[in-house]
């Protein structure tokens, strides 16, 4: 086995360990975890504020500045996705009129 | 888990609530799968290290962030670091698992753990709104995990073997950013949920700059003091409303 590929094996290995101990982080103990009730009431927030977190910059960034043109596929893929959420409510219906909006202005047009 | 048990969760009517509930994002999850897997394979990794990579380490996002660190042969403890902080919002998501999943075995718990994703978790909060346990969860989690592992999974290993023939530039990968707007939109309810989204999108595009994808962790703590904030404002004006309605009927 040559060195890039115990390299990759042990990151590998490394980054699996990660993923099941951040995902079980505060499964892993077994006595009681006080939490203060400000804490507890907004945490709910915080599943919200990760999709938002992710979404935002795909959305309105490029290369880490917030996009200077109106030309880009992504804003109208997105209000209209957004459109059709609220009239219908179905996430698949969301991405594939994204998508059908999305593909053809970004390959076609090149935006 | 015994064959037995594993059986009877997959017989639950709730394990099928839960892969139905997930069949829409599956799409996006789907196109996001299939993008890391050429992604990995375009860097240069091998096909059998991608594969393996795809099948242990199962988080897109990180995998996404430590592709091209492997590409360059960074530091080991680089590519770690990086990994743990894109994945430090499940970190806080395993604080709400823990008051549905906390009486279950140690095992148990680190299954549900590995095999819980973003919008695993989002659907399983829609479903059970309180915080507590209950007889469908586990049947309800293990169903919405099986179709997300597939969804994941299968489309990344066909990235992966078919990895010159799929061009990036097509953007296929904004399908998935689609797949978590609509799961986003889906948790937009009231006033409180509007104003903590739109603080974490302003916060996490203002910290962009921020190494590491910390700004995912500003865009939180952001949203859950905007979000306290509007509950609190919210309760004031009630009380305030009711104070006036008070003091009205006292003088008449």
């Amino acid at each position: 086995m040559n060195a890039e590929t115990v390299y990759g094996l042990v990151a590998i290995v490394g980054l699996a360990l990660i993923t099941l101990l951040a995902r079980a982080f505060f499964m892993l103990p077994e006595r009681e975890l006080p939490m203060p009730d400000w804490l507890r009431r907004g945490l709910k927030y915080a599943p919200l504020a990760a999709l938002t977190a992710v979404i935002a910059p795909e959305v309105v960034m490029v290369q880490g500045a917030l996009i200077g043109s109106l030309q880009d596929a992504r804003l109208p893929a997105v209000v209209c996705a957004c459109a059709y959420y609220f009239w219908q409510r179905g996430i698949l219906g969301t991405i594939v009129v994204g998508m059908a909006v999305y593909l053809p202005l970004h390959i076609g047009w090149g935006w | 888990m015994s064959l037995q048990r594993a059986l009877a969760q997959l017989r639950h009517p709730a394990f099928r609530e839960g892969a139905a509930d997930l069949i829409g994002p599956a799409l996006g999850v789907g196109a996001w799968g299939l993008v890391t897997g050429v992604a990995m394979v375009k860097s240069g990794m091998s096909v059998w290290l991608a594969l393996l990579m795809s099948l242990a380490v199962y988080a897109g996002s990180a995998q996404l962030s430590v592709i091209p660190l492997l590409a360059v042969g960074a530091p080991l403890w680089v590519v770690w670091l990086t990994a743990t902080c894109v994945n430090l919002r499940f970190v806080i998501f395993s604080s709400l698992w823990r008051g549905y999943f906390q009486s279950q075995p140690l095992q148990q718990r680190l299954a549900i753990g590995y095999f819980s994703g973003d919008v695993i978790f989002v659907a399983f909060m829609k479903r059970f709104p309180r915080v507590e346990p209950g007889p469908d969860q586990s049947p309800y989690f293990w169903g919405a995990a099986s179709l997300n592992w597939l969804a994941w999974q299968i489309p990344s290993v066909a990235g992966i073997l078919l990895a010159n023939e799929i061009p990036l530039s097509w953007g296929l990968g904004f399908a998935g950013v689609l797949a978590l707007l609509g799961v986003l939109l889906s948790l937009l309810v009231d006033r409180a949920t509007w104003v903590a989204t739109a603080v974490a999108a302003s916060a996490a595009v203002a910290a962009y700059a921020l190494p590491l994808k910390l700004n995912i962790l500003v865009a939180i703590a952001a949203a859950i003091a905007a979000g306290l904030a509007m509950e609190s404002a919210q309760r004031h004006a009630r009380q305030q409303a009711l104070r006036r309605r008070a003091a009205r009927e006292d003088g008449t």
